[in-house]
């Protein structure tokens, strides 16, 4: 099915018929839903009123080999999307959320630099799930390693058993200042959701993943671990990667190739 | 002393009546009753106005739940929804001042909010008129960079002072 019935120029694409589209033919690439409106990347866009199903398993690819010095465009996106304070920009840097950060190693004996995203890591056996003594941190079933704000009472032990440093605690009033799709505020730990209010909406990707595609670097590739035809795995299968702390056996959804 | 009593007791009732007879009589009501202001876009809530009043609280709880959990964001009981409709037209925000639809009731019933600590209370879109609004925030120090404009002396003894 790769093209629809064209629908009648008065008749503008609605975001109902669109999500329910994309729903219908979740493996297309790219479609005609209307004269001169095309759908792309429609990967595993479900009707809004379904659950994530733990078929899907939501995970990312970080090329280190392409992620550039000095690039910080993931950051920069993922800021933008999800509301939070730039540390550069925050009165309080030490305290600063960091739903994603730059690292920049370099090897003490052969100087040769690695650059990499930091974030959480979405593991399937997560330690902040294990020491969360009121069961706000929680692991979707899609994977997606969350913090439910209304249950969260910002005692930070998911900080502290966090193996990634990925979490952080909002300490300050946010004044009316958080994005409509993306709660957050004072006396709750958060971390990066892989942009769920994005994947719900059947975006299919993460904004950090766009942007890096947008500034040709392509070293973030998001997608479903589960499914063997999808781009991350097919990548997967080819590419040597590495989970970070691969000895905890914590068996993460974000792999690193060249580190 | 039975004629005192009696004075005494006229006296009081006099006074009981003037009372109740002046121009500001005591407010029987107590607070002002909160303003109620017609939701701006849609025609119909998802329920009745008498059910959304005494059951909101428990229908965005039950949704949300499904919403975090689950992932289910479907519009019905959704709080995004709500404030889609029914941000004030002046304000653009249903809890920013004291006659905007969620924290006019909430004041005169004395109950405490909590979901706007969280959760924006302006609809989507309308965010972007925020002085610190995070969609521009991360631009702004680049923006400073590259301004070209230089500061005259004057300007910046102005700035000190």
């Amino acid at each position: 099915m790769s093209k629809l019935k064209p629908m009648s120029d008065q008749v503008p694409a609605s975001p109902e018929r669109r999500r329910f589209v994309g729903a219908a033919t979740a493996t297309a690439a790219g479609l005609t839903i209307a004269p001169g409106v095309m759908l792309y990347q429609v990967a595993h866009g479900r009707p809004e009123e379904q659950a994530a199903s733990s078929a899907v398993r939501w995970g990312m690819l970080v090329d280190a080999t392409k992620c550039a010095t000095g690039c910080d465009d993931c950051v920069t996106a993922c800021s933008t999307e999800n509301g939070w304070t730039p540390v550069a920009e925050s009165k309080h840097p030490k305290q600063a959320p960091q739903w994603i950060r730059k690292l920049e190693l370099q090897d003490p004996l052969t100087q040769m630099e690695t650059n990499l995203p930091m974030m959480c890591q979405h593991c399937a056996e997560p330690p902040c799930v294990d020491v969360c003594p009121t069961g706000a941190s929680f692991k979707r079933a899609d994977g997606i390693v969350l913090v439910n704000r209304h249950t969260c009472i910002g005692c930070r032990y998911c900080m502290m058993a966090c193996p990634y440093k990925a979490r952080s605690l909002v300490h300050e009033d946010l004044d009316d200042t958080q994005k409509p799709d993306v709660p957050r505020g004072i006396g709750c730990v958060e971390s990066c959701t892989l942009c769920v209010q994005k994947i719900d909406r059947g975006d299919g990707n993460t904004a950090c993943a766009e942007a890096c595609t947008a500034a040709g670097h392509n070293a973030l590739l998001f997608g479903d671990m589960n499914d063997p035809e999808s781009e991350i795995s097919k990548r997967l299968r080819e590419l040597p990667t590495k989970q970070v702390r691969a000895d905890l056996n914590l068996n993460l959804g974000v792999r690193y190739h060249g580190i | 002393m039975k004629r005192l009593l009696a004075l005494g007791a006229v006296v009081l009732t006099t006074a009981a009546m003037a009372w109740a007879g002046s121009d500001n009589p005591p407010k029987a009501d107590g607070a002002p009753k909160p303003v109620i202001t017609k939701a701006v876009k849609g025609e119909q809530c998802v329920e009745d106005t008498d059910y959304m009043r005494r059951n909101h609280m428990k229908v965005l709880d039950g949704h949300r739940d499904k919403t975090v959990i689950e992932g289910i964001r479907t519009k019905k009981y959704s709080l995004k929804e709500c404030i889609n409709c029914h941000a004030s037209e002046t304000t653009g925000s249903v809890a920013a001042a004291k006659d905007d639809f969620c924290v006019s009731c909430h004041s005169y019933a004395a109950v405490k909010i909590d979901c706007f600590d969280c959760h924006s209370t302006k609809p989507q879109g309308s965010i972007a008129m925020h002085s610190l609004n995070a969609e521009t925030a991360h631009y702004k120090h680049k923006l400073a960079a590259q301004a070209t404009s230089k500061v005259s002396v004057e300007e910046m003894a102005g700035v000190a002072q």
